[in-house]
């Protein structure tokens, strides 16, 4: 019974999921049409990664973004448009494994950071992104949840205000 | 937690599965009550009901609050909506984020081709 057998592969979009895997972690999956080097290359190269991190519907800007891709090294990106008032996200990398498994710290929250891992697994040249986020506690996802739910509960002319604060759970690298 | 996975699908398919607790599901769309309210009015014991509204507690679909020595329950579903409305919009920022991804990659694959070609030149 499949109506598309025989017929040319229609083109269709990617999809993007979200699971709480537990108390404390939570995963993301996504495919993307490319080989894992070239998609492990846009997660290293600042030029590229600045492309892509932040979506015009997230409201925010990317004011700078350095990354120093080792084991080891920092990562530094600031977001807003007013200087004096910057969002800054920083951490270390904990694991390079080119094209397979990148690993860091998110340690502007202090000890309240998650450890992403992100693994890039090659298969008929496209590629299965999986970023999981392990946190120190359940309380500490809960709150990222808490505070955007918190922020859903306000009225909708507030919207703007509450994708600055969503755009901020997912501002980390 | 979010009703998510499958394992979560099934506890919550699990506690409806029982009269008692549909029952106290349907009593606490009405109004808050205690385990002891919910006890008399269905004719159990009180560590009967415990056990119900723990399932239900686990299943996230009540959820319970003691405050001196009375423990309150109410419907969870609110929090639950609250939660899943958190991990949409979480997805729906990261669906974004991969789409311009996707762009990047793209753009990547269209050079390394007009390179190749080049090279074979």
């Amino acid at each position: 019974m499949d109506a598309t057998r025989g017929s040319e592969p229609t083109p269709m979009k990617n999809r993007t999921t979200v699971e709480r895997k537990s108390d404390r972690e939570l995963v993301v999956t996504r495919t993307v049409n490319g080989p894992a080097r070239m998609v492990f290359e846009a997660w290293t190269r600042p030029e590229l990664f600045k492309q892509w991190w932040v979506p015009k519907s997230m409201g925010m800007f990317l004011r700078s973004c350095e990354m120093d891709v080792r084991v080891g090294g920092r990562y530094r990106l600031v977001f807003g448009h007013d200087a004096s008032n910057p969002d800054e996200f920083f951490g270390r990398y904990l694991e390079v494994t080119p094209h397979s498994r990148l690993v860091w710290t998110n340690d502007e929250a202090g000890d309240g950071g998650p450890i992403t891992t992100v693994s890039f697994e090659e298969q008929g040249g496209k590629t299965l992104v999986i970023i999981h986020e392990l946190y120190p506690s359940k309380e500490a996802l809960d709150a990222v949840g808490t505070g955007a739910a918190d922020a859903m509960g306000e009225t909708f002319e507030q919207l703007d205000e509450l994708l600055g604060t969503l755009g901020a759970s997912v501002g980390r690298p | 937690m979010v009703q998510y996975t499958r394992a979560d699908f099934d506890a919550s398919f699990a506690a409806l599965s029982d009269a008692t607790r549909r029952g106290v599901l349907e009593q606490l769309g009405r109004a808050d009550a205690s385990i002891t309210d919910l006890a008399e009015q269905f004719h159990m014991t009180l560590t009967g009901m415990k056990k119900h509204v723990g399932v239900l507690e686990q299943a996230g679909l009540v959820t319970t609050e003691k405050v001196g020595r009375v423990r309150t329950c109410k419907l969870g579903l609110r929090r639950l909506e609250e939660e899943a409305a958190w991990i949409d919009r979480y997805r729906q920022c990261w669906d974004a984020r991969f789409d311009e991804l996707e762009k990047v990659v793209e753009e990547l694959k269209r050079k390394e081709k007009i390179d190749g070609r080049n090279k074979r030149k």
